[in-house]
């Protein structure tokens, strides 16, 4: 099928983006990598749109160390991030997250940025800037934000961005020294969204852990956050069980996906040991 | 529609390396420009949401999904499809290594095949089988089995690894 886009512009800067978004009678729609948003056009699940082309904004894309924390631009592409040097160093399981998205050719054009506004529930890096406790940054006609990731994903393809925001960064905190991070994932073939997937992030303040294509949101896993903090693995896996009410559809059945996260659960534990001998 | 939208995007880009203008609709990919106005048929319009890669291209130096960018986005960028691939010579060895190893039949996921395959290459060095069906991942061919691409993408590894030390 043909899109069916209702106009273009082209923003100069964010407030640019932001005049264009509050011109366009609630039609507006942000324009970056399209990786998905082009995709839902040429099905037509999505239509009528005007497109608000963020995606030669300067400044909104790279890499900053700002301390404790790495500044990541919401342009800034899957295939940039995965080979960032800085990210490599200091958020390791966002740059092996990449390996896990698409396709080199769509990792070449998808933005992290994009992908966190999209919130695909089967998608990693919204599972993994929740593991790692990002913040989100947002600007809208008021001025800037900052969203915690705790609050960001709110249900399928819904964030806690208003209709007049947009997404301008993340920042999420460096690796400590001895922590340890692992995304594991099932999908059928390389480069499709997981059947299940999880983040396991381990820090002295205690582990993180969030699961994703398991229901309208990633999941922080809690209960088994909490018995991995007293090293109890089996407590852990039956905690996880007890929180996970995943959907069945032509990809999996619920049993599956709740046995996936099982097995991915165990193996992330073991990989975390690994890690930190 | 308010006057900061348009329905008709006003476009320059490099095509093959020719200048090319073009007047686009706001919701129109690349490829459908490519296919339809400048009649460049090479990379194809398949599935459309970019799963089979057939209308892999080069955009700017990097392998993208022609269906999955706007031709209103292309504006200012330098695109190659396998037609100038092709007349530039660029990837004679890997077309001709393609025909040797049978590495299609029907040829509609060829092309871009190709343009995929070169954005490997052009790290250097030779990938391993392993690393050449990842890259491959994308794009979906129904006829070879992909074993016979494997085969010619790694025949014009090594080839070239072995001109650039000699």
């Amino acid at each position: 099928m043909k899109a069916s886009a209702g106009g273009y512009a082209r923003a100069r800067d964010v407030r640019h983006a932001l005049d264009l978004l509050a011109a366009s009678d609630g039609m507006g729609r942000i324009l970056a990598g399209g990786q998905s948003l082009v995709a839902a056009m040429n099905m037509r699940l999505s239509e009528g749109d005007m497109l608000v082309d963020i995606s030669r904004i300067a400044g909104l894309s790279g890499v900053t160390d700002e301390g404790d924390v790495l500044r990541i631009g919401a342009l800034t592409r899957h295939a940039e991030v995965g080979a960032d040097p800085l990210i490599r160093a200091h958020i390791p399981l966002l740059a092996a997250a990449v390996d896990y998205i698409a396709h080199a050719a769509i990792r070449n054009r998808g933005t992290i940025g994009g992908a966190l506004a999209h919130a695909d529930p089967a998608a990693e890096f919204p599972a993994c800037v929740l593991a790692l406790g990002a913040t989100l940054h947002a600007e809208g006609p008021d001025g800037t934000r900052e969203i915690a990731a705790e609050d960001f994903f709110q249900d399928v393809f819904t964030t806690a961005l208003a209709e007049d925001e947009i997404l301008t960064g993340i920042t999420i905190p460096k690796v400590e020294q001895g922590e340890a991070q692992v995304l594991e994932e099932v999908a059928r073939r390389s480069g499709d969204y997981a059947l299940t997937g999880m983040c396991l992030v381990k820090r002295g303040a205690g582990h993180r852990l969030t699961v994703f294509s398991v229901g309208p949101t990633p999941l922080l896993a809690q209960g088994a956050m909490t018995a991995l903090d007293a090293g109890d693995i089996d407590g852990a896996v039956a905690a996880l069980a007890e929180a996970l009410d995943p959907p069945s559809d032509t990809q999996a059945s619920a049993a599956y996906r709740k046995h996936l996260a099982e097995v991915l659960l165990r193996r992330a534990v073991a990989r975390i040991g690994e890690q930190q001998v | 529609m308010t006057a900061a939208f348009s329905d008709k995007v006003d476009i320059e880009l490099t095509v093959n390396g020719e200048p090319v203008e073009g007047r686009v609709p706001a919701g129109q990919h690349l490829v459908d420009f490519l296919r339809q106005t400048l009649g460049l048929t090479g990379a194809h319009a398949s599935c459309e949401h970019g799963v089979c890669g057939a209308c892999t291209l080069r955009v700017d130096g990097q392998a993208v999904r022609g269906c999955l960018m706007l031709a209103a986005q292309a504006d200012g960028a330098e695109v190659w499809t396998v037609e100038g691939l092709t007349e530039q010579g660029s990837s004679r060895d890997l077309q001709q290594a393609f025909v040797a190893r049978n590495a299609l039949q029907c040829g509609f996921c060829t092309p871009g095949m190709i343009v995929a395959a070169e954005d490997l290459l052009a790290r250097g060095g030779v990938p391993s089988r392993a690393e050449i069906r990842e890259h491959l991942s994308g794009n979906y061919c129904r006829c070879t089995g992909y074993e016979a691409i494997v085969d010619a993408v790694e025949d014009v590894a090594q080839a070239r690894a072995g001109k650039g030390t000699a």
